[in-house]
């Protein structure tokens, strides 16, 4: 494609329509059948929602909110507010109303598109915070019968109404389109911000483009992949690898039934490109691991001889190395037929030829899992403000510990403190209306402040440590990295989340929590009974098995010089889980550390001042919004740690 | 309408009208004789005494597959699934009476009786979406829990297009969210579907929120009928309720 410089998201869709005008766009699953739309069919629901949107005075520069789970037709809004020149907003659809009204103030919400009925009333509860929002446009009517506002509309009769008006200015939108520019702002994405006030990050057409352009060529994607869209609309990824991608490359997005159903739609589809943060995977993993433990002892047998070898050979194999003898290769192949291949077809990853994971680090031995039995899985490194490319793994040259060389296009530098810093296409305009904070996070140079501490390893991969504040010292001045004990905790299946203290302390504590499919499970093997998440957490046998997983994490630590002095000396299992309608971890599930230290406060000092036993009361929103208490009696458990000069002994 | 079982007398003289697209509740203590009145509106009893009027005709003698040919649906209070099909095969026995064609044009799965098939797919599959119960499309009834259990209970009364619906105990053995899902799709299944529902249900605030009107069942007899706030004042019910000092 010539004019990379012209290029605007609602340009490629006019080139795509005319390039390949019946190739297949994006499908959803309603009413049990995947319904199609080509590029074609496409363009033709933007236009009449563009056109729908200009009819109800949607100007050049006017935000459109767009909340929801993954629908064509959402996507299609999108573009449409995009086409008219304006900015599109999308927000978490899980977010309470409270939340939502300051993206709706911040960014001067005026028109919305809303899924179904949830969202709408969520947004007709910020009405009188947030007089500026006159027109919500719903998808779903069920539900919708009886509302009396003025400001709803179907979508359909948005449609309808757009249709009309194209018919009066035939020309009106490709005028409207021919107006944008490059250097446009295409949309605005909110930062679930662990501090503070969510930013919105406003990137234009040209980085996003621009950046989708390097990642399609990087793996080659045309416009036979396909893609499952189930990360939520309002962030970056979603909108990068999703809907930027496809509309460079051509491929096709395939939205899910529900959020429910997304593990049958996979397999139902099977995509070529899938990208999850680590979690994803691993609950995956933990469901085949489960169902392997009820599998008849044959399966079990099977399953666990070929995931030996796989786990020797698979990942030499897939990565083209030589040296793998012959028995082994023809073994490997008789696994492809009888295990990995059925493992891969149930979990829908037959066709991947990349999978992608970040956002956090992952473990050894669940990245180890997918690699050995053939799915290409790598890391990526990124966030929001910088169109989330910074460094990705070449296919042959994923290593475990690093997140990969920095993309084609992309400067990283290391500053003084040890902090990364990006300079590239992708990185974003400004905060919107923030200009203190841009001008904090972008220097004169143009180098953007990732708020990350790393450095680069001998063979120029990069290397995630911490979130540079968070990374601390310990009383006698040794390191003390809390993202890395707690990753290294939450690798074990039985730990979901954990939280560690130990900046300016004598010695390291953490709160964790148990992962209830998986603890569960095991609980019920060994016929220890529980009548629910706070009853599991607080049984003796549960707290010996995460001892279990704390004392290796410090026989791993005390191997290290420089992280043996963070060996983990007390702990407790906490009788809630952390959850983000709390605002105990962000709506990308990262832990909001300095939250969680006020508000557990108590437990914090319990843990330090040598207490064996702490009781605990919290106040826990449920799904609807309403508050309740959970009180707990929690007991504190000790770890035992390994000397450095022991473990240097033993090896 | 008097319904007696031998010497057991289980309604004795009950006379009440339920009107087009209202919802009526059927309350009354244990053993008042609530189910087997919809048994009687169903067919399942054959009273000694009385007769139903649908829609303007009345009969004393009705057969249960002449009553959901007529348009009348009913849940069962244990729930009178086929545990080991998928909840769409459910959903789709209760097409049963709608499906035209023979036997063998549908084992053979010829034009007409593949047209047939899709049309009764698509209706299903609008009331898979409608109670929000497509993760478990195909999984056996029975391995579901409780609560989603009743809910494809409901599903296949649905499926049959009912004019008169008849919930016997929908809420039972649900916590309070799965009450409020249940009383959310009674209350759509009446707005949008347009059906007449008589439930029969002991959750007083259930009642009370849904039923435009209630009547009372006390030992087989009729102690009260009315709108939900004349019925929890009357004298009559509380003390059938309560008790009273003999």
């Amino acid at each position: 494609m010539q004019e990379t410089s012209r290029d605007t998201f609602p340009r490629l869709l006019l080139k795509q329509a005319e390039i390949r005008p019946h190739r297949p766009a994006i499908r959803e699953k309603d009413l049990g059948i995947w319904q199609t739309w080509t590029w074609a069919q496409a363009l033709e629901e933007v236009r009449s929602l563009a056109c729908g949107l200009a009819a109800q005075g949607f100007k050049r520069g006017d935000r459109l909110a767009v909340v929801g789970d993954n629908r064509p037709r959402l996507y299609w809004a999108m573009m449409a507010a995009q086409a008219l020149g304006g900015v599109p907003v999308p927000l978490y659809q899980d977010a309470v109303a409270a939340e939502l009204a300051f993206v709706l103030q911040d960014a001067d919400i005026g028109f919305a598109v809303a899924e179904d009925q949830e969202q709408v009333d969520k947004l007709l509860e910020n009405i009188p915070q947030c007089p500026k929002l006159q027109h919500i446009t719903f998808d779903d009517p069920r539900g919708m019968r009886h509302y009396p506002q003025s400001e709803l509309m179907s979508l359909d009769a948005l449609q309808a109404l757009g249709r009309d008006f194209a018919t009066r200015n035939p020309e009106f939108l490709a005028a409207e389109i021919e107006k944008g520019g490059a250097g446009d702002i295409a949309v605005i994405l909110y930062t679930s911000g662990t501090t503070g006030h969510p930013k919105g990050v406003a990137q234009t057409h040209a980085a996003l483009i621009e950046t989708a352009r390097v990642l399609v060529a990087f793996d080659g994607f045309t416009e036979k992949d396909e893609v499952l869209c189930y990360l939520p609309m309002a962030w970056v990824g979603d909108f990068l690898y999703s809907y930027a991608q496809s509309l460079v490359a051509g491929f096709c997005l395939n939205c899910p039934e529900s959020p429910e159903t997304v593990m049958t739609d996979l397999r139902e589809i099977g995509p070529t490109y899938y990208f999850g943060p680590p979690r994803v995977y691993e609950s995956i993993l933990t469901q085949v691991m489960i169902r392997i433990e009820d599998a008849g002892w044959l399966k079990r047998r099977m399953f666990h001889a070929f995931m030996g070898l796989a786990k020797r050979v698979g990942m030499d194999i897939l990565e083209g190395r030589a040296g793998v003898p012959l028995k082994d290769r023809l073994l490997y192949r008789l696994g492809e037929l009888l295990v990995y291949g059925p493992l891969k077809n149930v979990l829908g990853l037959s066709r991947i030829r990349v999978a992608y994971t970040g956002g956090e680090a992952i473990g050894p031995d669940l990245f180890d899992f997918y690699r050995s039995i053939g799915v290409n899985l790598k890391q990526l490194y990124g966030m929001t403000e910088t169109c989330v490319t910074v460094s990705m793994h070449a296919s042959g040259e994923v290593k475990l510990e690093t997140v990969g060389r920095p993309m084609p296009g992309v400067e990283v530098r290391i500053a003084e403190s040890g902090e990364v810093l990006v300079r590239s296409p992708g990185v974003m305009m400004e905060y919107h209306k923030r200009p203190d904070a841009t001008r904090e996070a972008i220097d004169a140079e143009g180098f953007f402040h990732t708020g990350d501490a790393g450095f680069f390893d001998a063979e120029g991969h990069l290397k995630i440590i911490d979130r540079a504040k968070d990374v601390g010292r310990l009383a006698d001045g040794s390191l003390f990295a809390p993202k890395y004990l707690e990753n290294k905790l939450k690798f074990f299946p039985y730990i979901k989340e954990a939280v560690c203290f130990g900046h300016g302390r004598e010695e390291v504590c953490a709160f964790i929590n148990i992962d209830m499919a998986a603890v569960g499970n095991w609980a019920e093997r060994r016929n220890i009974p529980y009548s629910g998440y706070a009853d599991l957490a607080s049984q003796t046998a549960v707290c010996d098995l995460v001892r279990e997983c704390v004392e290796k994490v410090n026989r791993d630590l005390s191997a290290d010089a420089a992280l043996t002095g963070s060996q983990i000396r007390r702990f407790l299992i906490l009788h809630k889980e952390l959850d983000a309608d709390d605002g105990e971890l962000t709506r990308t599930r990262k832990v909001r550390r300095r939250h969680i230290a006020e508000k557990y406060a108590t437990l914090v000092d319990a843990l330090y001042s040598g207490k064996e036993s702490c009781f605990f009361e919290t106040q826990m929103r449920f799904e609807d919004g309403r508050i309740g208490t959970v009180s707990a009696d929690l007991r504190i458990l000790q770890a035992k740690t390994t000397s450095a000069t022991a473990q240097r002994k033993a090896a | 309408m008097s319904l007696a079982f031998g010497g057991v007398v289980a309604l004795q003289g009950v006379s009440f009208d339920v009107r087009e697209h209202e919802i009526r509740a059927i309350i009354g203590p244990n053993g008042a004789g609530k189910s087997s009145m919809l048994n009687v509106i169903n067919g399942v009893y054959h009273p000694q005494r009385g007769s139903v009027a649908f829609k303007g005709r009345r009969r004393r003698r009705i057969d249960p597959y002449e009553a959901a040919k007529l348009g009348i649906a009913r849940t069962f209070q244990n729930i009178a699934l086929f545990r080991g099909m998928s909840v769409l095969d459910n959903l789709m026995t209760g097409r049963n009476l709608k499906m035209k064609r023979n036997v063998l044009e549908q084992a053979l799965y010829l034009g007409p009786a593949r047209r047939e098939e899709l049309e009764h797919r698509k209706k299903v599959e609008a009331v898979i979406d409608f109670l929000e119960i497509q993760h478990v499309r195909r999984t056996p009834v029975g391995r579901l829990p409780y609560g989603l259990q009743k809910r494809v209970e409901l599903g296949r009364a649905l499926a049959a297009e009912p004019e008169l619906l008849l919930l016997d105990e929908p809420m039972a053995g649900m916590n309070l969210e799965e009450k409020q899902d249940m009383s959310r799709f009674i209350l759509d299944v009446n707005d949008q579907m347009g059906a007449t529902i008589v439930l029969i249900e002991h959750d007083m605030s259930v009642v009370m929120d849904l039923s435009d009107r209630v009547v009372v069942l006390d030992y087989g007899r009729k102690i009260a009928d009315g709108t939900p706030e004349e019925v929890r004042s009357n004298k009559a019910v509380i003390d059938a309720y309560l008790g009273v000092a003999h």
